[in-house]
């Protein structure tokens, strides 16, 4: 399927989704609230059919914190980047897709650990990685004037 | 008193222990706390971070080439393999062309750090299983591959042998006459390690159907490399996206459909056979030319985000930059194998008695220092 098509496809699911030809993969912006919805979508539509989750990235813009999921299709052997951004750093929420993607449960946990952004519905949300008061290391932000050593 | 000691054997009563971080068959430092009903595992629970080092912070404030060097520290078994991932997208994001001596060399070594990696493996995992014999075995074998590493790299493990735009140095000379001798002598032992373990009774009956992994939890658990193509996940990286070149060579992906615990070991052991099969085809007709490309001493890579996967020899390594543009990375991921391999050890140990959970952990090969990062 060549990814103009598969544009068009994922453009009927979600009309508030915004596709950008990237230079690898096709890049699909959703608003936080709209995630959970077509990601389920995306992995039970005959066409796209994502049903491998290859990871998930947390990352900090500054203003906003971002999370990235890099999805393939096993069948149709294709690849897309779903992002989507929350602007709320002080308490960020997303849905957790750990039911649709069992791979996600870990990654998700390890976000939460890292960057501090809670997964509602998530089965068994606590730090990783990292003790309970430790703050959130891969924000830009993150201050450790102990373990950091700044040039 | 009679009735105290009913109390403590209490069949119906489940019990938690505690295995690891230092219990020797986790193979580093990783603590699974288990909860038994007799002897019986009921639930799984990995703790990790017990070396987590941040390497993804500290990425962020160091340029390209020092960062290969941390990559070595993730997955030490898979070294340079991991070394080509950042590499290789370095130069995919600057465009750069690579010449095929480079390539060639370069998939020659993955292909060694793969075998090395899969002896190891062997020798351990029949340690764990209680033939000590394959301990010393597997490590006799693997010296002469570390040796030849630290003829043409310099160090043994943590081989730093890739930069971008090409290699550290050029191959020693003797380089292509030791590996040559080195398949010669393994293609003569591998039939040994079967005769050794494969057929051992005591080790099919402790392995096979013990922890079966279905295709379908494969795929939704991100279960990647030999542990999920002996479920029949085909996603071999070399085959659906070569790189480096591996687009050249002849080699068959391993596929079983059993998914228990011997086929992921049996997985490994055909493994090796095809990587001296890569091996054969390439060694002696490496290229003639440069072994490094000119880069600029600042590597910056343009704005923009890039994705490169290779096949470790655990799965599938991706590695993710987002670049502003800057000589170092706004954000650097590491979708490492074993993290994701991990996550399924809870659902294919239960209702396996104990000492099955150390053989079901040793079949999906886990280097925890590339968990934890």
């Amino acid at each position: 399927m060549d990814k103009v098509h598969l544009g068009d496809i994922i453009k009927s699911l979600d009309s508030d989704i915004e596709i950008k030809e990237g230079k690898q993969f096709t890049e699909i912006n959703i608003p936080a609230s709209n995630l959970y919805t077509l990601a389920k979508q995306l992995r039970e539509n005959h066409e796209t059919s994502f049903d491998f989750l290859i990871c998930i990235t947390g990352v900090d813009y500054g203003q906003d914190l971002g999370v990235v999921y890099h999805l393939r299709s096993i069948r149709h052997n294709h690849t897309i980047v779903l992002k989507t951004r929350i602007s709320d750093r002080e308490n960020p929420q997303l849905d957790s897709v750990a039911d649709i993607w069992r791979t996600a449960e870990f990654h998700e946990r390890e976000i939460f650990d890292l960057l501090g952004i809670k997964f509602t519905n998530h089965p068994d949300l606590r730090r990783f990685f990292l003790k309970r008061s430790y703050g959130f290391p891969l924000r830009k932000d993150f201050v450790d004037d102990i373990n950091i050593v700044t040039k | 008193m009679e009735e105290t000691i009913k109390e403590i054997v209490d069949e119906n009563q489940e019990y938690v222990i505690n295995m690891g971080p230092q219990h020797p068959s986790t193979h580093g430092v990783l603590r699974l706390v288990v909860s038994l009903k007799g002897e019986t595992v009921k639930n799984v629970e990995p703790h990790i971070g017990y070396v987590h080092r941040g390497i993804e912070k500290m990425c962020e404030s160091i340029t390209y080439p020092q960062i290969i060097h941390l990559t070595d520290r993730m997955d030490y078994l898979s070294a340079h393999i991991n070394n080509e991932a950042v590499c290789l997208n370095v130069e995919k994001a600057l465009e750069v062309d690579i010449p095929d001596r480079i390539k060639v060399i370069r998939t020659i070594m993955s292909e060694l750090t793969r075998i090395q990696s899969h002896q190891l493996f062997w020798a351990t995992f029949g340690m764990d299983l209680g033939g000590l014999t394959c301990f010393f075995y597997g490590l006799r074998d693997r010296e002469k591959v570390l040796d030849i590493f630290e003829e043409t790299c310099g160090s043994r493990m943590i081989v730093s042998y890739n930069c971008p735009g090409g290699l550290m140095y050029d191959i020693h000379p003797n380089f292509q006459k030791r590996v040559k001798d080195f398949i010669n002598y393994f293609r003569k032992i591998l039939p040994e390690y079967d005769q050794l373990l494969t057929g051992n009774v005591i080790f099919q009956e402790r392995t096979r159907g013990i922890g079966r992994l279905s295709l379908e939890d494969a795929i939704s658990y991100g279960v990647t490399g030999p542990a999920a193509r002996a479920s029949g996940f085909s996603c071999d990286v070399r085959k659906h996206e070569p790189y480096s070149a591996y687009d050249r060579v002849k080699f068959n992906e391993v596929l079983f459909n059993e998914g228990d615990t011997f086929h992921r070991y049996l997985a490994r052991i055909e493994e090796m056979r095809e990587s001296m099969n890569i091996i054969d085809q390439l060694i002696d007709n490496i290229p003639e030319g440069p072994f490094a490309v000119k880069m600029k001493p600042v590597i910056k890579l343009p704005e923009g985000e890039y994705y490169q996967r290779v096949e470790t020899a655990r799965g599938e390594l991706g590695v993710y930059i987002i670049s502003d543009g800057n000589k170092n990375p706004y954000r650097i991921k590491f979708r490492s194998p074993c993290f994701s391999n991990l996550s399924v050890l809870n659902l294919i140990s239960k209702d396996f008695k104990i000492a099955d959970l150390v053989a079901i952990g040793g079949s999906l090969d886990l280097v925890i220092p590339e968990i934890d990062r």
